[in-house]
């Protein structure tokens, strides 16, 4: 017995080491899991690690405005608190550390999650245990649209097929005769936006005259292959939807192949850095459309903006933030709007009470938005934002066109 | 003192581990057991890799490509074909089994270096392979499966011992994953310290040799990445079940590596070293980011430095660190010092008749 | 035809890109018969390094030798710290201890230098130049003409010189070298210096055609390795001609290749890493070599 004695001793420490950490403190008087008199507790996956680390920025800038907002005063008293946990772009480490937040950090919501995949992963989760799963960082057109499966996820900025069918009208409206060449990434993104243009154009998508995927892993200089293909097609259109990288390769390939189609590039790469970059690249970009939402914090146009000027002191609480960074400024919206939901909800600060709000009683003006655009959800309309404005660059800047183009309703 | 002098036989300190991971669950929060499933699933790949690497002798730095396919087998079996998620799991392992030993053909006519590049090629294109068959494998969206519900009995079991709530699926897999866990390296402690084992080490130290001492060693090398392809491949099977969504992002080259990490730090031809891995590969990237900054005793500074530099930083630091200085890994650097300390205290008269304590390399 | 002919002229700048790297790799197999997976974030690295000395006032040129010498230093040091200890190892070992190295290289430079996106300069312009109705960039011919120069430096170098002749010894036949006195040691160290210039040069080169950020030569990295072993992974030209071969199929197989396409591109150049191993398993340039028991 002696033998053994002092290893059942040591089996006894652990087992009431890991209960001691395992436990959770709980006890205080809330109106739900992680709201107390003096704060509110919201949870974030994001990659810092992975193949989006570029990202991580945003999870700060969201930091930063409840700074501000804290400093203020925070909401209604209380402090908000934001945990973000790094999940490297990776499915099979966002759902444990989705459970972490959940069951030990005992957040309150999920908010601003990155990525269609690794979100995609944890809502099935979310959703069995009513935790509010806002605003993610996405913008797959699922999760408007399959709204009735997941009724406690949310997304927040346009979908992609909304931005394609803007993109149809306005080639329908001003290049009825284009021969439309597509360049897109072969995933749930880029097949998205593919989607949605085709549906736009609908009798007319005979139009595309051609259209060529590139795989995520390996776009490196190797676009020349997908672009001379679409060039030798005929084609005087190029939709490019792909991410920043390739596209600021795309854009430069195509005016090294001596080629200059009318480009339309997406709005999550349009960042007028990236543009610069293709330009100082070689690529001839004046011309080239997309869309835009969302305040571009380099355009001289907002400098006296007062949304601008709000911006600015926000992200000043973000010492590793470069102001003029898009993604800054996209994490500073959203976090206005995770906030305005919060205020919404008054004293009745329960996870079912934020998700109703969010997702159905949503009717906000955003500082960070282009004018007029409004962040609305209704009971039948799950796209808190779906209206945007065709934007053209010309002499290194883009510029708005005509008015804002509100595309709800379009995707069933 | 006198316990150290009788420090336990090794079978002593196994049962010991079995019974901390029996009971783990019972102790814990559900989802915690649900990360310890996930350690438990990568100790089962690292096992794998561990027997191609560590005893044969041959490398692969693409794993993770078998784990993928492990985890698509079941995920199409349950969700195209409706299969029973646990008969799917030694399926997923013959299937991943076959393929392995399909590769292992070509791979005995490459040297260790060429092995190498073409496994890790072959971990660079699974990613991209997988989203191609779309009605097959869900394409870039992956498949989603739902949580399988622990049966009745499990369930009541669980809550009469912990008066808690009932088991919930999270625990079931930890359960269902410590099975296999336990069964796999139960198999392999066996083959490994039989025949088998024996012609794997003499080809790994020599081929020539142990080809002359009329050891099959085609046979045996293209067994061993058959072997070695089974485990990852109930490794992925399981993993798809606990995650309940596989896509090509949850099949990244950095998940070859990650358990490459794991074998070595654990250690190479040993038993235990792949327990050890799986911990150190699931830990060490949450904690490099988490623990440190809730750390109050490190330095602001220190600790903003420390998750800056992120993961890769400690990785890479530890990887090069384990290699240079204790090539055994982390279970040989223990078992070592166990051994030393056992011999010493048992005193002169058991070192002196001259028998040298087992090499942890051959264990 | 035009088409075809474009596909092939892109596919060689692509393949130039592929061919720089794969000479720094085939330098380091040269020099010590393992091949360095840390190679293209070695040459990340040493392109953040210019770039960092560019934004502070340095001139290109300037620039461009300062980091070819720091990157000689940083090479030594490396051999020395890392490499060293474990020269003598299984080709496991060092295969490992290069991957922690990578891993660890990638890291520091997001850590360092940060994640955002960043422009590199060229020297070359950005105009075009046809070639029979086909499109060119001088910054591509520039990268060609780059790989060119190093290609003929270190065959010279290996070829031609005592030094070269002493690193080839010590890599192939260490203890005879030892013997008639050359300090093995220090030639490998020498290699992994000259390894690290010449990643240098192909990182600064192939920066502004990609974009500077930690992770960009990572796949680039890939194509090398096939550029390597389809040329013979101890032939210098023979890495030139594998990378524009690599550039030229990869394109045309996505273009003309309907099962292929454009995203199944990195697949055709797993598929050539693995038909070259088995069916030519020392490359179109390489001398096949005894196996020593």
């Amino acid at each position: 017995m002696t033998r053994i004695g002092p290893r059942l001793a040591a089996a006894a420490v652990f087992f009431v080491f890991t209960a001691a950490c395992g436990g959770s403190s709980g006890g205080t008087v809330a109106t739900d899991v992680g709201i107390t008199n003096d704060s509110i507790l919201l949870g974030n996956t994001i990659d810092q690690s992975g193949p989006a680390k570029s990202y991580a920025t945003i999870a700060s800038a969201e930091q930063a405005y409840f700074t501000y907002i804290n400093n203020q005063g925070g909401v209604n008293g209380r402090k908000i608190k934001f945990t973000v946990l790094d999940d490297g772009y990776n499915p099979a480490q966002t759902l444990p550390l989705t459970k972490q937040l959940v069951e030990q950090n005992q957040v309150f919501a999920i908010f601003g999650g990155l990525g269609t995949d690794p979100q995609t992963a944890v809502f099935p989760y979310l959703n069995q245990q009513k935790v509010p799963q806002l605003f993610v960082a996405t913008g797959a057109t699922k999760w408007g649209l399959d709204y009735s499966q997941h009724t406690w996820t949310l997304g927040w900025q346009p979908p992609y097929q909304g931005e394609a069918h803007i993109y149809a009208k306005d080639i329908l409206a001003n290049h009825k005769s284009a021969k439309i060449g597509v360049l897109y990434q072969n995933d749930d993104y880029g097949k998205d936006y593919l989607k949605g243009l085709t549906d736009g154009l609908g009798s007319n998508a005979s139009m595309i005259v051609d259209k060529e995927a590139y795989d995520s892993t390996a776009p490196v200089s190797t676009l020349a292959a997908q672009l001379a293909k679409l060039k030798g097609s005929g084609a005087d259109t190029l939709f490019i939807f792909a991410i920043p990288i390739p596209t600021i390769t795309a854009l430069a390939t195509v005016t090294a192949l001596g080629w200059s189609p009318l480009t339309y590039v997406n709005s999550v790469s349009n960042v007028a850095s990236y543009m610069k970059f293709a330009m100082s690249k070689g690529a001839k970009v004046d011309g080239a459309i997309s869309v835009g939402y969302i305040k571009d914090p380099t355009d001289p146009q907002w400098a006296n903006d007062d949304g601008m000027k709000l911006y600015k002191t926000v992200i000043a609480n973000c010492s590793t933030c470069d102001a003029n960074n898009g993604f800054n400024i996209y994490g500073v919206a959203v976090a206005y709007t995770m906030v305005d939901v919060l205020k919404q909800a008054g004293s009745n600060l329960t996870r079912a009470n934020i998700i109703r709000i969010a997702s159905t009683d949503l009717n906000e003006t955003n500082p960070f938005l282009l004018p007029g655009i409004k962040v609305t959800t209704t009971s039948s309309d799950h796209f808190p934002i779906m209206q945007e404005q065709v934007i053209q660059w010309s002499s290194g800047a883009w510029h708005l066109q005509g008015s804002i183009i509100d595309e709800r309703g379009t995707i069933k | 003192m006198k316990y150290l002098r009788q420090a336990p036989p090794r079978y002593l300190l196994v049962i010991l581990v079995v019974v901390v991971l029996v009971g783990l669950p019972t102790q814990i929060p559900s989802f915690q057991s649900g990360e310890w499933a996930e350690v438990l699933i990568l100790s089962i790949a690292i096992m794998g890799l561990n027997i191609l690497v560590g005893y044969s002798g041959q490398i692969s730095l693409g794993h993770g490509a078998f784990m993928a396919i492990g985890a698509y087998t079941t995920a199409i079996l349950v969700h195209n074909y409706h299969v029973f998620y646990l008969a799917t799991i030694p399926l997923a392992g013959l299937m991943t089994g076959l393929v392995g030993l399909l590769l292992g053909i070509p791979a005995l006519r490459l040297s260790a270096l060429y092995l190498a590049l073409a496994t890790f090629a072959l971990a660079v294109v699974t990613p991209s392979l997988i989203k191609r068959p779309e009605a097959f494998t869900g394409g870039v969206e992956g498949i989603l499966l739902p949580p399988p519900e622990p049966p009745q009995f499990a369930q009541d079991a669980f809550a009469a011992v912990t008066g808690g709530p009932p088991m919930d699926s999270d625990q079931w897999l930890y359960y269902i994953s410590l099975g296999a866990t336990l069964l796999l390296f139960w198999l392999a402690w066996n083959i490994l310290r039989q025949r088998p084992g024996r012609a794997l080490r003499a080809i790994r130290d020599s081929e020539a040799a142990a080809a002359a001492s009329g050891i099959n060693v085609a046979g045996y090398k293209i067994l061993a990445f058959g072997v070695s392809a089974f485990y990852a491949g109930v490794a992925g099977a399981l993993f798809s079940l606990l995650i309940g969504f596989v896509s090509p992002d949850t099949f990244p080259v950095s998940l070859s590596f990650t358990l490459l990490v794991g074998a070595v730090i654990g250690g190479l031809a040993s038993i235990p070293g792949p327990l050890v891995g799986g911990i150190f590969a699931f830990w060490l990237p949450i904690y490099s980011g988490q623990w440190v900054s809730t750390q109050d005793w490190i330095p602001a500074q220190i600790a903003t430095v420390f998750k800056n530099a992120g993961p890769a930083v400690t990785y890479g630091a530890l990887l090069i660190l384990i290699m240079i200085f204790a090539p055994n890994g982390l279970a040989g650097l223990i078992l070592s010092a166990y051994t030393r300390l056992r011999s010493r205290l048992r005193g002169a008269g058991e070192r002196t008749t001259g028998q040298l304590p087992p090499d942890p390399q051959t264990v | 035809m035009q088409l075809f002919l474009q596909i092939v002229i892109s596919g060689m700048a692509s393949g130039a890109i592929f061919a720089s790297l794969a000479l720094a790799l085939v330098l380091i197999y040269s020099a010590m018969g393992v091949v360095n997976f840390a190679q293209g974030e070695m040459a990340m690295f040493a392109t953040f390094v210019a770039f960092t000395l560019i934004e502070h006032g340095a001139n290109y040129w300037v620039a461009f030798a300062a980091t070819l010498g720091l990157a000689f230093v940083g090479g030594v040091f490396i051999q020395r710290v890392v490499i060293r200890p474990v020269e003598r190892a299984p080709i496991l070992t060092l295969v490992i201890v290069t991957l922690g190295l990578a891993t660890l290289i990638n890291g520091l430079a997001g850590f360092i230098f940060g994640l955002s996106l960043h422009l590199f300069p060229s020297p070359f312009s950005t105009q075009t130049v046809s070639v029979a109705g086909a499109a060119i960039t001088y910054r591509d011919l520039g990268v060609m003409a780059v790989s060119a120069v190093v290609l003929v430096l270190i065959y010279a170098l290996l070829q031609r010189t005592r030094i070269g002749l002493a690193m080839r010894a010590a890599a192939h036949h260490p203890e005879p070298s030892r013997l008639l006195g050359i300090r093995v040691s220090w030639m490998l160290a020498l290699g992994w210096g000259l390894a690290s210039v010449a990643g240098a040069a192909s990182g600064m080169m192939v920066a502004p055609l990609l974009v500077l950020e930690p992770n960009m030569m990572q796949t680039v990295i890939i194509y090398a390795f096939a550029a390597a072993v389809l040329g013979g992974i101890e032939s210098p030209l023979g890495a030139v001609v594998g990378g524009l071969i690599i550039g030229v199929t990869v394109n045309l197989a996505g273009v003309y290749i309907p099962f292929v396409g454009g995203d199944l591109e990195l697949a055709v150049a797993f598929v050539i890493i693995i038909a070259v191993v088995l069916l030519r398993p020392h490359g179109l340039f390489g001398r096949s070599a005894v196996r020593r028991v």
